[in-house]
């Protein structure tokens, strides 16, 4: 009899050394490839990295240059996507959290905002052209640039209506009960409040549009040279990464390498600061 | 009240009309505030039900030529005006099962281990790193799957799995080709590594929220950690576990440039995963800039709209099961 027990105990530590040296081994393979992939990024980047690159236009196929351009198309299309996205994105987050909380139409919105969050931004991009490309006829910027607003809209709707909803109910009701009207408690009171959260989501947003390429294609598309103009097509750095890394040119490869490193610094970098000031603030309200 | 006294009769109405006409103000500038705040909520159910009745409208062409069999036909002729969509649907059908075949068993082991087995220490560090994955943008998994991970593939894993799993009788198949490099099972892969944040964050939290006191039954009861983590904590939070399966797969369908690096966009249906193929996504990244004709614009766009319906349907089950995990726990 014992001798069974002692049996099926020793099976039983052995399933289970086994299964947690193997949560262990699936802990490495995921960080095997991170750091597989940043190693890659890093080595090949800081290689290809160089002064021109931010002075010169992308060059005609075969020869050398920079990156300028591209740059400043993405910095300007990113730029006016937070501009459009944000506002409404900060409404609706304020609609959800303050005036549809236990609504049928609130609930709706938000399992809809949280769709919109991880649906596929190849499918914004189509939308996008069919009401702005096609219509106006050409690619342009300002298509590219209401594309990326699509998706920071989600982002910022969430953090919005997620932050708002830890405001304590006191506080509400302090600012109402004073007989401040309820706009002025939402824009004076619950945003001041809410405000290191919903910045982290605009900055979470900002990382997220920076490495987009799919819905750009078909909206922004590219533009070899400098150009200021958003009604026209604009060059923006993931699409010259893209074009340029499937083309057999070295000098092209080296230049995609550049840019998918200034863009992994700055999506990191930024997903970084946002964490860091929703870290802040937890410490600040223990 | 001394102000009182000192104030002139007249102007103790004229304070009352301030005060009226203060609250008519207030009532109005509210109003305004709630239509702007209403106006923008219901933008997002508007931009949701406006990309898929634009993609339907873009695709109309496509779907009122070919009909049903746009569905079933593997053609992609562009000069001879022939569209089927079957070989990226298989495409993006087969890259999503392979990730979620790696990736769901390597999630389930990464919150095992972050909730379990890890010191306290390691635990926020490793999950902030693995997080880190998802934070890293796809164009840069399509880079390094293309010059770093296709070239490993066709060196070393293509001809070792084509030697030991090629002759087997009824997987064999799979694993016959030529080593490319590029192909079904290197898009697998590279979407899998992509999807294992996504996964393992959600199947953490979720572990995370497991009542102390169930474990503690176990464990008290002589329970090993395994069999706690698979007897007590996941039957607690399956449906959320499977809603996160659900939000990877959901990613995982609708990835666009990783795919579209490795893939091979080549417009050919074969058993072998090792040979390139097509996914909805790559078809319509690659081709939209060479879409010459109408027919070929909108079967692409109509593409589009088979894409965003597929997710939108795995995408809507995965917060359905988060859901119901959240109201389990308001219940309790």
């Amino acid at each position: 009899m014992s001798a069974i027990s002692e049996k099926l105990y020793r099976r039983r530590r052995f399933k289970n050394g086994v299964a947690l040296v193997l949560a262990g081994a699936a802990t490495l393979f995921g960080l095997f490839w991170l750091v597989w992939i940043l190693w890659t990024t890093l080595v090949n980047g800081i290689g290809a990295l160089k002064p021109e690159l931010f002075y010169q236009m992308t060059p005609p196929p075969g020869s050398d240059g920079g990156l300028a351009n591209a740059f400043f198309g993405s910095m300007l299309m990113s730029l006016l996507a937070i501009v459009l996205g944000t506002p409404v994105g900060i409404l609706a987050g304020t609609f959800l959290a303050e005036y549809a909380r236990r609504s049928l139409l609130g609930e709706s919105i938000r399992f809809v905002n949280d769709i919109l969050l991880s649906a596929p931004s190849i499918v914004l991009g189509l939308f996008v052209y069919t009401l702005v490309v096609k219509q106006m006829g050409h690619f342009s910027g300002l298509a590219g640039a209401i594309t990326l607003a699509l998706i920071v809209l989600p982002v910022v709707v969430r953090t919005t209506d997620e932050m708002l909803k830890l405001v304590p109910s006191q506080m509400r009701e302090a600012a109402l009960s004073l007989g401040v009207p309820q706009w002025k408690v939402t824009v004076q009171v619950l945003y001041r409040s809410a405000l290191p959260g919903i910045v982290t989501g605009v900055l979470l947003a900002l990382a997220r549009i920076s490495g987009e390429t799919a819905p750009l294609l078909f909206t922004a598309l590219n533009n070899q040279f400098w150009s200021v103009d958003m009604s026209g097509p604009m060059a923006s750095v993931p699409v010259v990464v893209f074009q340029y890394a499937m083309s057999p040119y070295d000098t092209w490869h080296s230049l995609a390498w550049a840019g998918a490193f200034m863009v992994t610094v700055f999506v990191l970098c930024t997903s970084l600061i946002a964490r860091a000031i929703i870290a802040r603030r937890k410490v600040a309200n223990d | 009240m001394s102000t009182d006294q000192a104030l002139p009769a007249g102007a103790l109405s004229a304070s009352a009309d301030a005060v009226a006409r203060r609250a008519d103000a207030d009532r109005r500038a509210d109003r305004f505030f709630r239509y702007l705040v209403t106006g923008a909520g219901l933008f997002v159910l508007a931009a949701l039900t406006g990309a898929a009745l634009s993609m339907l409208w873009g695709g109309r062409l496509a779907f009122s030529t070919f009909g049903f069999e746009f569905l079933t036909t593997t053609d992609w002729d562009a000069v001879g005006k022939k569209f089927g969509a079957l070989v990226p649907i298989y495409g993006t059908l087969v890259t999503a099962l392979i990730a979620m075949l790696i990736a769901v068993p390597v999630s389930f082991g990464i919150a095992l281990f972050l909730t379990e087995v890890a010191p306290p220490w390691l635990r926020t560090p490793v999950a902030s790193a693995i997080e880190l994955l998802a934070g890293i943008p796809s164009i840069i998994y399509g880079m390094w799957g293309l010059f770093v991970f296709v070239p490993v593939m066709s060196t070393t894993v293509i001809p070792f799995l084509t030697r030991y799993l090629g002759p087997l009788p009824i997987f064999g198949p799979l694993f016959q080709g030529p080593p490319l490099g590029i192909g079904m099972l290197t898009a697998g892969i590279v979407l899998a590594i992509m999807v294992i944040p996504f996964i393992s964050s959600v199947m953490r939290e979720v572990f995370l929220t497991v009542p102390t006191r169930l474990k503690e039954s176990a464990y008290a009861l002589g329970s090993t950690t395994w069999e706690v983590a698979w007897n007590v904590v996941l039957p607690y939070t399956r449906s959320a576990v499977i809603g996160g399966i659900f939000l990877g797969l959901g990613r995982a369908l609708g990835e666009t440039m990783a795919v579209t690096f490795v893939l091979g966009n080549a417009h050919q249906l074969t058993a072998s995963l090792l040979m390139p193929g097509n996914s909805i996504a790559a078809t319509i990244a690659n081709e939209f800039s060479e879409a010459d004709s109408d027919i070929y614009l909108s079967s692409l766009i109509a593409l589009g709209f088979l894409l965003f319906i597929v997710t939108f349907v795995v995408l809507a089950i995965a917060k359905l099961m988060l859901m119901r995990l959240n109201r389990n726990e308001g219940n309790r």
